[in-house]
């Protein structure tokens, strides 16, 4: 299956992440030959077989609905790279 | 200073040749010497490592004992260390200084273990050569004209080149045992869920595993015990008592049936490689073990599989960073939009970048079934595969790469080349399973590994088997020449 610099942009646009115009071509290139290499799988027959999503097949464990952490913003929030009045910072949103 | 173990500096210390003091300064004074020329370390934390090395001493002389009390260790910079920047070998956490220690850290300090600092490594662990890295290429001691492996190429390079007598490192998909094969180490990686990931920075969770890296399986049993255990904070972490693998490393081989599979024996795998490792196998076979054929018949989709599973689960990982809570923020965004997506194109490299492309796009609408649940299906049928195995078989065996290490460069221009380097690494994970690499001789003098894959929770077995082979042989106890 070969793939389009039109999908790629979307995609990236999806992961949010910005590509140059210069390098979507070759971005596009890498990325069709990824692609082109696990194609291998779809010659097999799964038919029927249980997708394995945890090696050992555990289940999420439950714990009691307790409380087990307390605040820290003291110690979370300096390594925000921009803050006022203890909230983060993004650039404006509505205007 | 020579290369030492772990174990002959815990005895040294215990008959006061030496104190932790001299020795974490003796390794700090390599580290000056040679770092700057192997690129081992992004961080070197020397003044709390000799504060941390005088209160063991001071610990050990009031009577304390703890199992690796004064020990030096280094970190590979994907674990979280309070104070100490974890940058995981990106642009996007250089500044990142986390509050709070990976689980592995902390029951390692509280084994009595010293940090000498942290490692390098392919950005968040994506690599097999540690290129990626956005501090620069860690270089092979045993040639510095070639990679170290990866992703856990610093801590590789940092024993194998005696800046520290062993570190930690994390394998996703042959990060510990590749670079351990490339540089001479023995590395395992234990079975998924016997080493806590927290505060291991996340990859592909379904994956990631933590586990040591030294000279000795000897070592890797002493440090292994340290690391293990159920950790509540860890959702994946199995509730199951660790085992002391120290007192299983005697066992004797004799009556053990070792599967050889053919599939690791197929015409990637360079000649001098499997010359080394047939030898290898010999070797077991003269200390009592038999050699079974087997088959591992789906092999060849272990690297298809990989590739769609990893990078869908690190597209959703690595989506935390969006400049906004912590790490890397790109300068005067224009709006929200623009803020996430120039800070993610310039806080991430191309590879890290590729990877999350391919993942989004294995988990868009309409390429979920194609793609993330053909990836999961396929993972169930190489798990069959072992499991069969495991029928006939006690352990199996066999190359832990297909080629010795390779020069800069060389196959940086091809990520595909790059991801075929760990064609025999990657079943183990997909799979769950427990695996080490341990030396198994030299081709055109560089080192080799030889894999011993085990079944669920054979740790014990696996280092047995190891450490019995280092009885027999003395490959792990060369090293390369000082230049």
């Amino acid at each position: 299956m070969s793939i389009e610099q039109a999908e790629i942009a979307k995609i990236a646009e999806l992961a949010k992440i910005r590509i140059a115009d210069r390098e979507i071509g070759e971005v596009t290139s890498r990325i069709a030959s990824i692609l082109a290499m696990v194609e291998q799988m779809q010659v097999v027959d799964t038919s029927g077989l249980e997708p394995m999503a945890h090696p050992l097949d555990a289940s999420q464990r439950l714990r009691p609905d307790v409380v087990m952490e307390t605040d820290q913003r003291e110690q979370f929030q300096p390594l925000a790279p921009e803050l006022e009045d203890d909230l983060y910072l993004v650039p404006r949103v509505l205007d | 200073m020579p290369a030492q173990t772990i174990t002959a500096l815990l005895k040294g210390m215990c008959n006061k040749e030496f104190s932790s003091v001299e020795i974490t300064r003796g390794y700090l004074a390599s580290i000056a010497a040679n770092n700057p020329g192997l690129n081992a370390f992004i961080t070197v934390t020397g003044e709390t490592a000799l504060a941390q090395a005088g209160a063991a001493d001071q610990r050990r002389a009031n009577g304390e004992n703890t199992p690796l009390l004064g020990v030096p260790l280094a970190h590979k910079d994907i674990f979280c260390t309070r104070g100490v920047r974890t940058s995981c070998g990106s642009r996007m956490l250089g500044n990142f200084v986390p509050p709070y220690d990976a689980t592995v850290i902390s029951k390692l300090n509280a084994a009595g273990s010293i940090s000498l600092g942290k490692t390098n490594m392919d950005e968040f662990a994506m690599g097999s050569s540690t290129e990626t890295s956005f501090y620069g290429p860690t270089l092979n001691p045993w040639a510095r004209d070639r990679v170290p492996g990866g992703s856990s190429g610093g801590s590789a390079v940092a024993v194998a080149a005696g800046l520290a007598p062993a570190a930690t490192g994390t394998d996703t998909g042959g990060s510990i045992r590749q670079p351990a094969a490339l540089c001479g180490l023995t590395g395992i990686k234990p079975t998924y869920g016997r080493v806590s990931r927290l505060g291991m920075v996340a990859f592909a969770s379904s994956l990631d595993q933590a586990g040591p890296m030294a000279r000795t399986a000897e070592d890797c049993a002493l440090l292994l015990s340290a690391m293990a255990g159920f950790d509540p904070a860890d959702s994946t972490s199995i509730d199951r008592e660790v085992e002391d693998y120290r007192s299983q490393l005697n066992r004797g081989l004799s009556g053990l049936k070792v599967g050889v599979p053919t599939e690791y024996f197929n015409a990637a795998l360079d000649d001098g490689i499997a010359g080394v490792v047939l030898e290898g196998l010999r070797q077991l076979e003269q200390m009592g073990v038999t050699l079974v054929d087997i088959s591992l018949p789906h092999t060849d989709l272990c690297v298809s599989a990989y590739y769609v599973i990893a990078p869908a689960e690190a597209s959703t990982n690595l989506s935390r960073y969006d400049g906004v809570r912590y790490g890397y923020r790109c300068a005067e965004p224009s709006d929200l939009h623009d803020l996430y997506s120039r800070t993610r194109e310039e806080g991430f490299g191309a590879e890290v970048k590729r990877r999350i492309l391919v993942g989004t796009y294995a988990l868009s609408a309409g390429y979920y079934e194609a793609y993330y649940r053909k990836a999961q299906q396929i993972r169930r049928l190489l798990q069959q595969d072992f499991v069969r195995a495991f029928e006939q078989v006690d352990i199996i065996a066999g190359p832990t790469t297909p080629h010795l290490a390779w020069r800069f460069g060389e196959k940086s221009s091809d990520p595909i080349a790059m991801y075929l380097e760990d064609s025999y690494t990657l079943g183990v994970n997909l799979a769950g399973l427990p695996a080490i690499s341990a030396p198994a001789g030299f081709s055109e003098q560089l080192p080799v590994g030889m894999q011993l894959i085990g079944d669920y929770f054979s740790e014990g077995r696996l280092l047995n088997v190891a450490h019995q082979f280092q009885q027999q042989t003395d490959w792990h106890q060369r090293t390369p020449v000082r230049n």
